[in-house]
């Protein structure tokens, strides 16, 4: 029986990247011969196809066409040995070497800004006051109108409880220790950690991919010092201050819902602060926003530096950024619950 | 029979024209050469023509489409039967070389078998001259001439009629940019390959061109074959192929 023509098995003289499928549906498994003397065209990838057939198996091919297999059968290569199988567990160890990696780089920091004191020139102050502006002054917009948004939604969750037992004056209590102690500080927190953490750690990151960290270090400058100190800097000092936005805002939010909800005026709000709510409970929030800053400059800045060379890690080290960051400042206000509470604070 | 006909084309950026009445036409099987001083536009005059930067005057018709006039679609069609090679190769930087090649072809053909994408996408990076190790590495793993062998199997990945090569042999040792000339020339041979090739390498231009445009004045001053180019007298042409460079590569 003649071996069949290419017609005959695909319908069609031409060989070309959509037809291979076809043609080795057609052929099926077993390795009989084909007959190429109708086919007038055909691309590489026909040409692989047909060259990985095995040079048994073809006849009647066109000059033009045999060159072509030839060409591809030459520059084929060798079929590859099977990949080496990877481990389906993250690695703990890699893990552990991170960590203690991200805890150097902490460390790194607090020696640098503790040598300012004595090298006042070292101090970046043009990308520092940059940094404050982009991290702090272009934040409160948002930052306050989130706080007030709080400040709303806790009166309003409060006094659907309080009103029950007529403790209504109780709003205020609620509003200003939740917002003072708590909430300011730490949804101030989690607002920077995506909005400049994530910032940091993309514009770090691209520098690194672009090799702009290795130039940094071609000429002797050190890449912390000069990306993330000032980065960190004005954080630690940009934070704080947005807290007290916040608590403003988070103040006269629950106050104005307190006053459409349950009456109370602001200047009853205000005589109640006045008598019962200590400075005390404004200072704790305070002194939590530093610590929370470094923080999150700390992670955006050091995830940056982790970035590789492709696009596919910016994102990873971007998103990591901002998950961990935040996760760490909840681990830290916990911390912090516990140190005031011992404090008797 | 010509490929790419190019006629009164205008290009600029804000109030600064890059091309002024500009025409060319390529022949089918030709390997053109289009060379210019830094800052002429000849990258220009690549992207626009391949439809990334729109003409402000002109008419462009690349194998038999209008690109200046054309809907979405033909032009798309068009561009199809083109394959284009960035200067660094422009690959995509998350994935592995041979999902880089094999790309295009998933694009055009969703249900392709991946043995057969996955075959013909070595075979590109072999004929590139690129060991079989490579085809599983990303680009930020490889060197930068495997960068561009990798580019150009990417750009041959549907086997186009027209390849358009940004200062391929640019950072190539001259061992690879020669072995790359080859490759074109085989290439050429082997497919019916027309090549408009971006370039300064006078040697690529001595060893492969079979036409040189020039770019000067927002314009094509002159085309045709390297003596052609010279006899002209035209002083950048001059400098330009009569240099110390251009003697070497050519011959006084």
């Amino acid at each position: 029986m003649p071996p069949p023509r290419l017609r005959d098995l695909i319908g069609d003289d031409v060989l070309t990247l959509d037809r291979i499928d076809a043609l080795r549906d057609a052929l099926g498994p077993e390795a009989g011969p084909l007959d190429l003397s109708g086919l007038v065209r055909v691309d590489m990838a026909g040409a692989w196809f047909l060259a990985t057939l095995g040079p048994a198996r073809l006849t009647g091919a066109a000059p033009g066409v045999a060159a072509l297999i030839d060409l591809a059968a030459e520059a084929m290569p060798p079929p590859a040995p099977p990949a080496p199988r990877r481990p389906a567990l993250p690695d703990l160890r890699d893990a552990w070497r991170r960590a203690v990696a991200g805890l150097a780089f902490f460390g790194r920091v607090l020696v640098l800004a503790a040598t300012l004191p004595r090298h006042p020139q070292a101090l970046r102050l043009t990308s520092t006051v940059h940094h404050l502006r982009e991290t702090g002054l272009s934040a409160i917009p948002i930052v306050a109108l989130m706080a007030f948004l709080i400040g709303v939604v806790l009166a309003f969750q409060g006094a659907a409880q309080l009103r029950q037992f007529g403790a209504q004056v109780f709003v205020v209590d609620l509003i200003a220790i939740s917002v003072l102690r708590e909430l300011g500080v730490l949804l101030t927190a989690i607002i920077v950690a995506g909005r400049s953490g994530a910032a940091f750690t993309a514009a770090i990151g691209s520098m690194k991919m672009r090799e702009e960290v290795d130039a940094l270090r071609t000429l002797g400058l050190d890449p912390v010092a000069v990306l993330a100190l000032p980065r960190i800097l004005a954080l630690v000092l940009a934070l704080p201050l947005l807290t007290v936005a916040a608590d403003v805002a988070g103040l006269v939010g629950g106050a104005a819902m307190a006053w459409a909800e349950l009456g109370v005026t602001p200047g009853v709000f205000a005589a109640r602060m006045e008598a019962s709510i200590g400075v005390g409970h404004y200072l704790v929030g305070l002194v939590k926003a530093p610590a929370f800053a470094l923080i999150v400059g700390l992670t955006g800045c050091w995830f940056g530096l982790q970035v590789g060379s492709d696009a596919e890690s910016l994102g990873r080290m971007t998103s990591r950024a901002v998950v961990v960051a935040i996760f760490l400042v909840i681990v830290a206000d916990a911390a912090f619950s516990i140190l005031f509470a011992v404090l008797g604070v | 029979m010509s490929v790419l006909s190019i006629d009164g084309l205008v290009t600029g950026f804000g109030d600064r024209t890059v091309h002024e009445n500009l025409s060319l036409e390529m022949r089918r099987g030709e390997i053109l050469g289009v060379v210019g001083g830094s800052g002429t536009g000849k990258s220009v005059l690549m992207r626009a023509v391949i439809g990334l930067v729109a003409p402000r005057a002109g008419r462009i018709d690349l194998l038999g489409t209008r690109m200046d006039a054309a809907s979405e679609a033909e032009r798309r069609a068009a561009l199809r039967r083109t394959g284009i090679m960035f200067q660094d190769g422009a690959l995509f930087s998350s994935l592995t070389l041979r999902q880089n090649v094999e790309a295009p072809m998933r694009e055009r053909l969703p249900h392709l078998d991946p043995r057969t994408s996955s075959g013909a996408a070595e075979l590109k990076l072999a004929l590139a001259g690129l060991p079989p190790e490579a085809a599983d590495l990303r680009p930020s793993e490889i060197s930068g001439g495997m960068r561009k062998r990798a580019g150009l199997a990417r750009a041959l990945a549907l086997d186009p009629e027209l390849v358009f090569l940004d200062e391929p042999t640019a950072g190539l040792d001259p061992i690879g940019a020669s072995a790359f000339d080859r490759l074109i020339l085989d290439l050429r041979a082997a497919l019916d390959l027309s090549v408009f090739f971006v370039t300064h390498d006078l040697d690529s231009l001595a060893a492969i061109c079979d036409r040189v445009a020039v770019l000067a004045d927002k314009r094509v001053v002159a085309v045709g074959t390297v003596p052609e180019l010279r006899a002209i007298g035209h002083p950048w042409i001059e400098r330009y192929f009569g240099g110390p460079r251009g003697r070497a590569a050519f011959g006084a």
